[in-house]
């Protein structure tokens, strides 16, 4: 069908098999280097400095964990003062309606509590998970990477990709074998 | 040094955390095999027997509890507390020791904790699990206790009073537990992944593929995921630590004798870390040899978790003798009468020195590298320990409440059946859950233990794009 759209190829890209974390690594730096800017490379463990050699850069998370924090603090706190001072003033020992000391502990305790949940989730948010389909399963092989086997992946739609220059350009670094990935 | 008694050669070098000749497919391999194989071992269905058997008796227990009352219970005026808040404290404490392995150690860079954080992190969600039994049904009316414990909008109007370190418990413990399931199902997603990949049963390899959320290990999800990880530890660091801080509170802001001490933070947070150690070694001795996991984890482990028992349990005997110390310095003839009382003419004085005998003689065998490195003296220590650590509640709660101020509202504490079938179905609710685990979950972090292979590290290259 691919008459109608000529912008989609038909399929969803290469894939180059790599035996090893040094390999796909060099691998990975090549392909930055050459300017391709769809790429992914997907290991069985993490790899430092793989990411950032895709161009990787998004340090969004940290930003998001800290606001996710001081909504925590922020909730913690005004749910206290709302029930202790506005909702249901109880005078006990004649202590403060806003007693502000007891009311740290429970503060931290939301402060954690959002940001901890805030980190889980956009870390799968932002990773675009749950996502039970995706192109690259259709690869046999690729179940080795979550084993022991290294690939890496240069999608159709990068403004670079020519079919035959890319395979060639996989093929010559020390990739195993280099396949096309079906849409 | 071959003969030597210790597996991996020479006793006095430092073992490896990783046996010699592995590689990402045998370590994928050997902790795949654990689970997805139709060939359980007969010690698991030993060990499962005995504890869903237990936690049977836990029902029971509950069910009678839930239709007559609290005076099933030996608790009475004035041991209002005994072995529901005993047991809580004591589960809480044993969860402790997930947390500071799977975050602590994580921010100190101690690789050696990679091979039993996803057992201990478990070991902690079982452990709240259980711990959280106890503040639910202690008033025997656990339908009660969402307005007693949650600060909700009721048709009553009426909220929990914030000034009070129990409902400051109530958010710790709370957090603490949402937070370790969220870290230990993180951890879990690139194992679950390799579980779905390797799956041979369709309806096994669809379960793991729904709870791996489409993994696929890509370099952009593991930078994302690696940055998370870290924010993770880093908050759980301080939650930990504050967790066992608040129930601390829960004794320390009250003005009774042998409560109001200001030691009773860290040391309680030290005899919490003390207590789950020794429930990780508990637990790690007998699944290694189940599942033959001596390569994973090896004597350099349980050696090192010995060592961390030593030192927590040197800071907990230190809050032994900072109590009597506050005792006798506070001149105060309730805090010296309590502290006679509790060592020496009391009637349960016999509990105080069983619990130093547990908590300060036997752990001393640590210092000596022989002791460390013998299975059956390991095994032995810890059992002592996690007496000790419960005995150590025992005594704080019920000496200090018998006999408070006025003679005559003195009482003595006698524990019912009902009070151990209680106590004793926990821990088979505790090993029901932990076996149910180890068959169903990796036990140990598969992807993480690829990290420890020198070729998960390769070298950046001369002049890399960043």
């Amino acid at each position: 069908m691919s008459h109608t759209a000529p912008a989609t190829p038909g399929f969803y890209g290469l894939m180059a098999e790599f035996d090893s974390a040094q390999t796909l690594l060099d691998a990975a730096h090549q392909v930055g280097k050459a300017g391709y800017t769809k790429a992914d490379a997907f290991s069985p463990f993490p790899i430092h400095g793989l990411a950032e050699a895709l161009g990787f850069k998004d340090r969004r998370i940290s930003f998001i964990v800290l606001m996710g924090g001081i909504a925590g603090a922020l909730f913690g706190y005004g749910l206290q003062y709302y029930t202790q001072v506005i909702a249901f003033p109880l005078n006990i020992g004649g202590r403060p309606f806003h007693s502000w000391v007891s009311f740290i502990p429970p503060t931290f305790e939301t402060t954690i509590l959002f940001a901890s949940f805030t980190a889980g989730l956009t870390m799968i948010a932002l990773n675009g998970l749950p996502r039970p389909y995706h192109p690259v399963f259709n690869v046999p092989r690729f179940s080795g990477a979550s084993q022991d086997r290294f690939f890496l992946v240069i999608e159709a739609t990068d403004p670079r990709f020519n079919l035959d220059q890319t395979r060639s350009f996989l093929s010559g670094l020390h990739a195993r074998e280099v396949v096309v990935v079906d849409e | 040094m071959e003969s030597s008694q210790y597996p991996q050669g020479d006793y006095r070098r430092a073992a490896p955390v990783i046996g010699p000749g592995h590689s990402s497919r045998s370590i994928t391999d050997k902790l795949a095999s654990v689970v997805l194989t139709t060939n359980t071992p007969i010690g698991w269905f030993v060990f499962m027997f005995f504890g869903f058997t237990l936690f049977l008796g836990l029902n029971v227990a509950l069910t009678y509890l839930f239709a007559k009352g609290i005076g099933i219970w030996g608790n009475n005026v004035p041991v209002g507390w005994a072995f529901d808040i005993i047991n809580f404290v004591w589960w809480i404490g044993i969860g402790h020791a997930g947390t500071l392995i799977s975050a602590i150690l994580l921010l100190f860079k101690q690789d050696w904790r990679t091979s039993i954080n996803r057992f201990a992190e478990a070991m902690t969600l079982f452990a709240v699990a259980c711990a959280l039994i106890f503040p639910i049904v202690h008033t025997g009316r656990p339908w009660l206790a969402a307005y007693w414990l949650l600060p909700y909008p009721n048709a009553m109007t009426i909220w929990p009073n914030f000034r009070s370190p129990l409902i400051w418990d109530v958010f710790a413990v709370s957090t603490y537990g949402s937070v370790s399931l969220l870290f230990w199902f993180i951890g879990l997603i690139p194992d679950l992944a390799t579980f779905r990949d390797k799956a041979e049963n369709p309806i096994v390899k669809r379960i793991y593929g729904i709870l791996a959320l489409g993994w696929r290990g890509s370099a952009i999800h593991w930078a994302r995921y690696e940055h998370a990880y870290l924010l993770l530890a880093g908050l759980s660091t301080p939650l930990v630590l504050s967790v066992h801080t608040v129930v601390s509170f829960d004794f320390a802001v009250s003005v009774l004798p042998g409560w109001h001490a200001t030691i009773f933070p860290p040391y309680f947070v030290a005899g919490a870390i003390f207590a789950g150690f020794a429930m990780v070694i508990t637990l790690a001795i007998p699944l290694r040899a189940m599942y033959g996991l001596q390569d994973f984890i090896t004597m350099r482990h349980l050696e090192n978790m010995a060592k961390v028992t030593l030192v927590t349990g040197l800071v907990v005997v230190y809050g032994y003798f900072c109590e009597a110390f506050f005792g006798w310095y506070s001149a105060n003839e309730y805090e010296r009468f309590m502290m006679w009382n509790r060592t020496w003419h009391g009637p349960y004085a016999w509990s105080y020195w069983t619990l130093l005998l547990c908590n300060f003689i036997v752990p001393q065998l640590f210092w000596f590298k022989k002791c460390r490195q013998s299975i059956p003296i390991l095994f032995m220590v810890c059992m002592f320990v996690n007496v000790g650590m419960w005995l150590e509640r025992f005594v704080i709660i019920v000496t200090s409440l018998h006999r408070d101020f006025l003679p005559s509202s003195w009482e003595m504490y006698y524990p019912t059946k009902w009070d151990f079938i209680t106590l004793f179905g926990t821990i088979g609710l505790f090993m029901t859950l932990m076996f149910l685990f180890v068959r169903v979950l990796p036990l140990i972090s598969v992807f993480e233990m690829r990290t420890l292979l020198p070729e998960a590290n390769p070298k950046q290259p001369e002049g890399g794009s960043h």
